[in-house]
C-alpha cells in the first residue's frame, strides 16, 4: 500500500515515535550525569556504574534474574511448545483456556492468587515460588508463538513422513522440530525477557528476603533515588536490545505481522 | 486415528497439569477465600471451624458493596484505565496508519522501533517519567513558568492522576499499534479508491471504509490496553501520589499490608469480573452487524 | 492375484457421506485409477488405503490382512502428494533416504538404495540440492523416487501431475506409465482429468458422490458407459432421450422424442417401454451435405449447423435437428486444401452405424 501519506500524519508519527523515546532517552543520558540528582546536566562521569558494580544488594538481585529466567526459560518453552503443539494439532477446549488466561488477566490477580496459594501450601516464598509462577505465565507466551510457527507448516509434511515409516515422535523429532525450531527459539528469549523483566507477580511471590532486578529497582526508586537506578536501566535496555537482535535474527518472522 | 487421543494426553498433559496446579487452582482458592472470614493474625481463618462446620460467610461481599468508596474507586480505576485506552487509540491510530502506508521494506523497522522501548524493564520506563515529570525539570518548570503568566498556582505533574494517565498510556502504546497495524495492513486500498471515486471526501472515506474495517483491530487493541490498565498498581503507586491510587493499589495493600484476605479476594474477583465483563459485552457489541447506513 | 481389496467401506463427515459402500479388488501389478469430479471421494478413499483416515464401515485389506486400526507408518503402502510434500530442510538425497532411515536400514546399504532410486528419476546428478531450487518437475520425481525407494507393494499417487504444465504433464504420463512396468509396483493414480486416467489406467473406476458408477478397462468405459453419468464425464458424448419401441433379436428401434427413430443394439435383456437415452460420441456421427446419398442400415437425420469449433487437428460440428435439440459430429481435418467443410447454415445429413450407440438405461 503505497499512498501518499500526508503531511499531518508524519507529524503525529513523528511525535508519537518522540514520546516513545524521549523518556528512554533520559534516563540513559543521564546515567553518566555526574549529579545525584536527574535534574539539570553537570558533566560526563561513569562513576554510576562503578557504584553499580560494588552494589552488592544489585548484584545479588542480578544473579537472582538470571538463574530465575533461565531456569523458567528452559521450562516455559518445554511446556509451553508441547502446549502449543496440542492447540494446534487438536480440539481441545480446556488447554487453550487455561494457557491463554494467565495473559488476558490483569496481573496483580495472578499475583495474589499464587500468594495465597503458596501461603496455603505451606511454602516458602522465595526464589522457587518465583520461578513457578514465572513459568506458570511465560507458558501461554510460547505456546502462542510455537502455535502460529506450526500454523504456518505445511501439515503434509508430517503425514509424509508417517507415510514414509516415520512414527508421530519420529515425524516430530525429524520433520516437525527442526521447521518449527526458529519459533521455539524466539519464543524462549521471550520467555527469558519477560522473567527478567517480571514485577507484579514477583512482588507477590517473593516474599520478604528474595530479591531480583525490578524488586530491587523498585525499592530504590521508592525509597532512595540515585542515578545508579539510571545506570542499570541503561543496561538492561542494552541486554534487552541484545536479545532482540538474536530473536529476529533467528526468526525473522516474528516480529512480521504481515503474513 | 487411533492413536491420536493418547498424543494428545501425553504431549498435552504435563502443561495441563502444571497450569492447572499454578493457575486453575490458586484461583478456585482465590474464589473460596473470597467466602471466607480473615485470620486473627491476617490471612484466613480456618476453613472448618472447631465445631466442624464450614467457616464460610459473605461478609467481605456485604461490606464491598455497602461501602461508597471501595466502589468510588473502582469506578475511578474504570474511568482512568477508559481514558488510557482512548488516548492510546488516538496516539497509535495515526501511527498505525503511517506504518501501513509506508513501503514494505521499512515497515518492519518501523514497527521494531514501537516495540523495541516495550521490551525494556517497565520500571524503567516508569522511572523515566518520573524524571520527566519530576517538579526540578524542564517540563514542570516550562509549564509552571507558562502559569506563573497567567498568575495561576504553580501544578506538580508528579504524584498526580495525570501522571498516572501519562504512564499508562506511554506503558501500553505498544500494546495498541500492533494489533491496529495488523489489521489497517489488510486493508483492501482499492477500497478507498472506490470512495473517492463515488465522491467521498478524506473525512468520509476514513469514517464510512477505514474506521469499521478497522474495528476488529481496534477492539483487540483496546482489550489488550484496558485490561492491564484496569487492574494496574504499580504506576500509581509510583507516580500516582494519594490522588492518583487506583483499584490496584488497594488489593495490594489487602494483601500485604492489611492481611485481610478475604476481602482482598472479594476486590480481585470483582476486578477480574469487571474487566472481563466490559469486555466482553464490547465484544458482543463491536460484532459485525449489517450495516444498512 | 488381489493385492488390495476395498470392501464395503463408508465414510461420513457429519451429514456428508462422502465414501458409500465402496468395493473393489486391485490386482498386483496393476494401474489403477479412481476417477471422478472433486467431491466424488477419491481423494477420502486413497486417504483411508493410506490410513490418514479410518473407514466408519467397511474394511480395506492388503496382501489379504485387515489394515484396520494399522498406523501408516506401519503399512507397506507409500504416497505420493499432490504437493509433492518434500521436507524442505532436507537435500534430494536426505529426502530420498528418509525411509529407510526410519526403517532403520544400515548406512551402505542405504547410500546404495538411494542412487538406485534416483537413478530410475534421472535425477542422481541432484542429490546434494535443496527442495525449493528444484523446478515442479524435478520435485515431483524425487517425491517418486522416495515413495519407491523401500519398494512398497503399493503406491498412491494423488493428482501428481496436477500442478505441472500441458507439455510437461504429458511427458511425465509417459514416464508414469513406462516407470510403472519397469518396477512392477500396483499403482494408485487419483485424478479428475478424464483423458489422464484413459491413457495411464489398466483399469478405472468412475467414480461419483462417493459410489463407483463403473469400474472396467478405459476403452470399455469409453464405449460402453454405463450410465449418463459415466458417458457424460468421460470424453464429449451426445445423449438424446430414447425409448425402446420394437426389438427384433439383438437390434431394437429407439425412438428419440422430437426427433424420430433410430437403430441400435441393446441388451436383449430390455423390454418394450424400456426409457434410456442414447449415449453416440461425436467422432462417430458423419455429417454430409444434404441430398448426400444414404448409406444403408446406418441411422441418418437431418439438421443445421448453428456451431462449430475449429481445433486444428478436428472440428466439432453442432447440428441442430428438426426438434430443436442438438447433436455433435466430430470431423477430422485431414483432407488438405480445406479449412472448413460447414458452414453455419448449411443443412447436413447426420449419420452413425447402427452399433455406434450405446443404450443407457435409466
Amino acid at each position: 500500500m503505497n499512498r501518499r501519506i500526508p503531511a499531518w500524519m508524519w507529524a503525529s508519527a513523528a511525535a508519537a515515535y518522540l514520546f516513545l523515546y524521549a523518556p528512554l532517552l533520559v534516563v540513559v543520558v543521564f546515567s553518566f550525569n555526574d549529579s545525584k540528582l536527574n535534574a539539570q546536566w553537570v558533566g560526563f562521569t561513569t562513576a554510576w556504574y562503578v557504584k553499580l558494580f560494588h552494589n552488592e544488594e544489585m548484584l545479588l538481585a542480578a544473579r537472582n534474574s538470571l538463574v530465575i529466567a533461565l531456569l523458567t526459560a528452559m521450562a516455559s518453552t518445554v511446556l509451553g511448545t508441547m502446549a502449543g503443539f496440542v492447540m494446534h494439532r487438536y480440539k481441545t477446549r480446556v488447554l487453550p483456556v487455561l494457557v491463554l488466561a494467565p495473559i488476558a488477566i490483569p496481573e496483580i490477580l495472578m499475583g495474589v492468587a499464587l500468594l495465597m496459594f503458596f501461603v496455603m501450601i505451606n511454602m516458602t516464598l522465595g526464589l522457587v515460588s518465583i520461578t513457578l509462577a514465572h513459568i506458570a505465565f511465560c507458558i501461554g507466551y510460547v505456546a502462542i508463538v510455537v502455535r502460529a510457527r506450526l500454523a504456518g507448516m505445511d501439515e503434509s509434511l508430517v503425514e509424509a513422513a508417517r507415510d514414509c515409516g516415520a512414527t508421530p515422535l519420529a515425524a516430530f523429532r525429524y520433520i516437525t522440530l527442526p521447521l518449527i525450531m526458529p519459533g521455539v527459539i524466539a519464543g524462549a528469549l521471550m520467555a527469558f525477557t519477560l522473567s527478567i523483566d517480571d514485577f507484579v507477580i514477583t512482588f507477590f511471590t517473593a516474599g520478604a528476603s528474595a530479591s531480583t532486578l525490578p524488586l530491587q529497582i523498585y525499592s530504590m526508586v521508592k525509597i532512595a533515588v540515585t542515578p545508579e537506578v539510571n545506570a542499570i536501566s541503561t543496561l538492561l535496555l542494552l541486554l534487552t536490545l541484545l536479545l532482540i537482535t538474536v530473536a529476529t535474527k533467528i526468526a525473522p518472522g516474528l516480529l512480521r505481522l504481515n503474513r | 486415528m487411533a492413536t491420536d487421543n493418547k498424543g494428545k494426553w501425553l504431549v498435552g498433559g504435563p502443561p495441563l497439569a502444571y497450569l492447572i496446579i499454578f493457575f486453575a487452582i490458586p484461583c478456585l482458592l482465590m474464589l473460596v477465600a473470597s467466602a471466607r472470614a480473615p485470620g486473627e493474625f491476617g490471612g484466613l481463618a480456618p476453613l472448618v471451624a472447631d465445631s466442624g462446620k464450614l467457616n464460610l460467610t459473605l461478609a467481605s461481599y456485604a461490606r464491598f458493596f455497602a461501602s461508597a468508596i471501595y466502589l468510588q474507586l473502582f469506578g475511578k480505576s474504570l474511568w482512568y484505565a477508559l481514558l488510557t485506552t482512548a488516548l492510546c487509540l488516538a496516539i497509535a491510530y495515526p501511527l498505525s496508519m503511517l506504518i501501513a502506508a509506508s513501503k514494505k521494506k521499512y515497515r518492519d523497522l518501523l514497527l521494531l522501533l514501537v516495540i523495541l522501548p516495550f521490551w525494556s524493564n517497565f520500571l524503567i520506563r516508569v522511572y523515566a517519567w518520573m524524571i520527566i515529570l519530576g517538579p526540578e525539570w524542564a517540563l514542570a518548570r516550562i509549564i509552571n513558568g507558562v502559569l506563573g503568566v497567567f498568575g495561576a498556582e504553580p501544578v506538580t505533574l508528579m504524584f498526580s492522576p495525570f501522571a498516572v494517565i501519562v504512564v499508562l498510556v506511554y506503558v501500553h502504546l505498544p500494546f495498541m499499534v500492533l494489533p491496529l497495524y495488523a489489521n489497517l495492513e489488510k486493508h483492501d486500498p482499492a477500497l478507498l479508491d472506490a470512495a473517492q471515486d463515488l465522491g467521498a471526501r478524506p473525512w468520509q472515506r476514513f469514517w464510512y471504509v477505514t474506521w469499521p474495517l478497522s474495528l476488529p483491530g481496534v477492539f483487540a487493541g483496546a482489550a489488550l490496553v484496558f485490561i492491564p490498565a484496569f487492574g494496574i498498581f504499580a504506576v500509581p503507586d509510583l507516580v500516582g501520589g494519594t490522588d492518583g491510587i487506583m483499584i490496584g493499589n488497594v488489593i495490594k495493600q489487602q494483601f500485604l499490608e492489611t492481611r485481610d484476605w478475604p476481602f482482598g479476594s472479594v476486590l480481585s474477583i470483582v476486578l477480574m469480573v469487571a474487566a472481563l465483563g466490559l469486555t466482553a459485552v464490547a465484544a458482543l457489541a463491536a460484532r459485525p452487524r449489517r450495516n444498512a447506513a | 492375484m488381489t493385492l488390495l481389496e476395498v470392501q464395503n467401506v463408508t465414510r461420513r463427515f457429519g451429514s456428508m457421506t462422502a465414501v458409500d459402500g465402496v468395493s473393489l479388488s486391485i490386482d498386483a501389478g496393476e494401474f489403477f485409477t479412481l476417477l471422478g469430479p472433486s467431491g466424488c471421494g477419491k481423494t477420502t478413499l486413497l486417504r483411508m488405503i493410506a490410513g490418514f483416515d479410518a473407514p466408519d464401515g467397511g474394511r480395506i485389506l492388503l496382501e489379504g490382512k485387515d489394515l484396520t486400526g494399522v498406523a501408516p507408518e506401519h503399512r507397506n503402502v507409500r504416497t505420493v502428494f499432490q504437493s509433492y510434500a518434500l521436507f524442505p530442510h532436507m537435500t534430494v538425497a536426505a529426502n530420498v533416504a528418509f525411509p529407510l532411515k526410519m526403517a532403520r536400514t544400515p548406512a551402505a546399504e542405504l547410500n546404495a538404495k538411494v542412487e538406485e532410486a534416483l537413478r530410475d528419476v534421472q535425477l542422481d546428478t541432484l542429490a546434494a540440492r535443496l527442495p525449493h531450487e528444484l523446478s515442479g518437475g524435478q520435485k515431483q520425481r524425487v517425491a517418486i523416487a522416495r515413495a519407491l525407494v523401500t519398494h512398497p507393494v503399493l503406491m498412491l499417487l494423488d493428482e501428481p501431475l496436477a500442478a505441472l504444465d500441458a507439455k510437461l504433464r504429458e511427458q511425465m504420463q509417459i514416464e508414469l506409465i513406462n516407470l510403472q512396468k519397469e518396477v512392477g509396483i500396483t499403482f494408485v493414480y487419483v485424478t479428475h482429468d478424464q483423458s489422464e486416467a484413459l491413457a495411464l489406467s489398466h483399469r478405472i473406476a468412475v467414480m461419483n458422490k462417493g459410489r463407483i458408477e463403473q469400474l472396467d478397462e478405459p476403452s470399455k468405459i469409453y464405449s460402453f458407459p454405463k450410465n449418463r453419468f459415466v458417458a457424460d464425464f468421460i470424453g464429449q458424448c451426445n445423449i438424446l432421450e430414447a425409448t425402446v419401441q420394437r426389438r427384433d433379436g439383438q437390434v431394437a428401434e429407439l425412438e428419440l422424442p422430437g426427433i424420430g427413430l433410430a437403430r441400435a443394439i441393446v441388451d436383449p435383456a430390455l423390454r418394450n417401454g424400456a426409457r434410456g437415452a442414447l449415449a453416440l460420441r461425436p467422432e462417430k456421427v458423419a455429417i454430409n451435405p444434404s441430398g448426400h446419398p444414404k448409406t444403408d442400415g446406418d441411422n441418418h437425420l437431418s439438421g443445421t449447423v448453428t456451431d462449430f469449433l475449429y481445433l486444428g487437428d478436428v472440428t466439432i460440428y453442432r447440428v441442430a435437428l428438426a426438434s430443436g435439440q442438438q447433436i455433435e459430429a466430430m470431423r477430422a481435418n485431414s483432407a488438405s486444401g480445406r479449412a472448413r467443410f460447414f458452414e453455419v447454415g448449411d443443412a447436413v445429413d447426420a449419420a452413425w452405424e447402427i452399433d455406434a450407440g450405446h443404450f443407457l438405461v435409466d
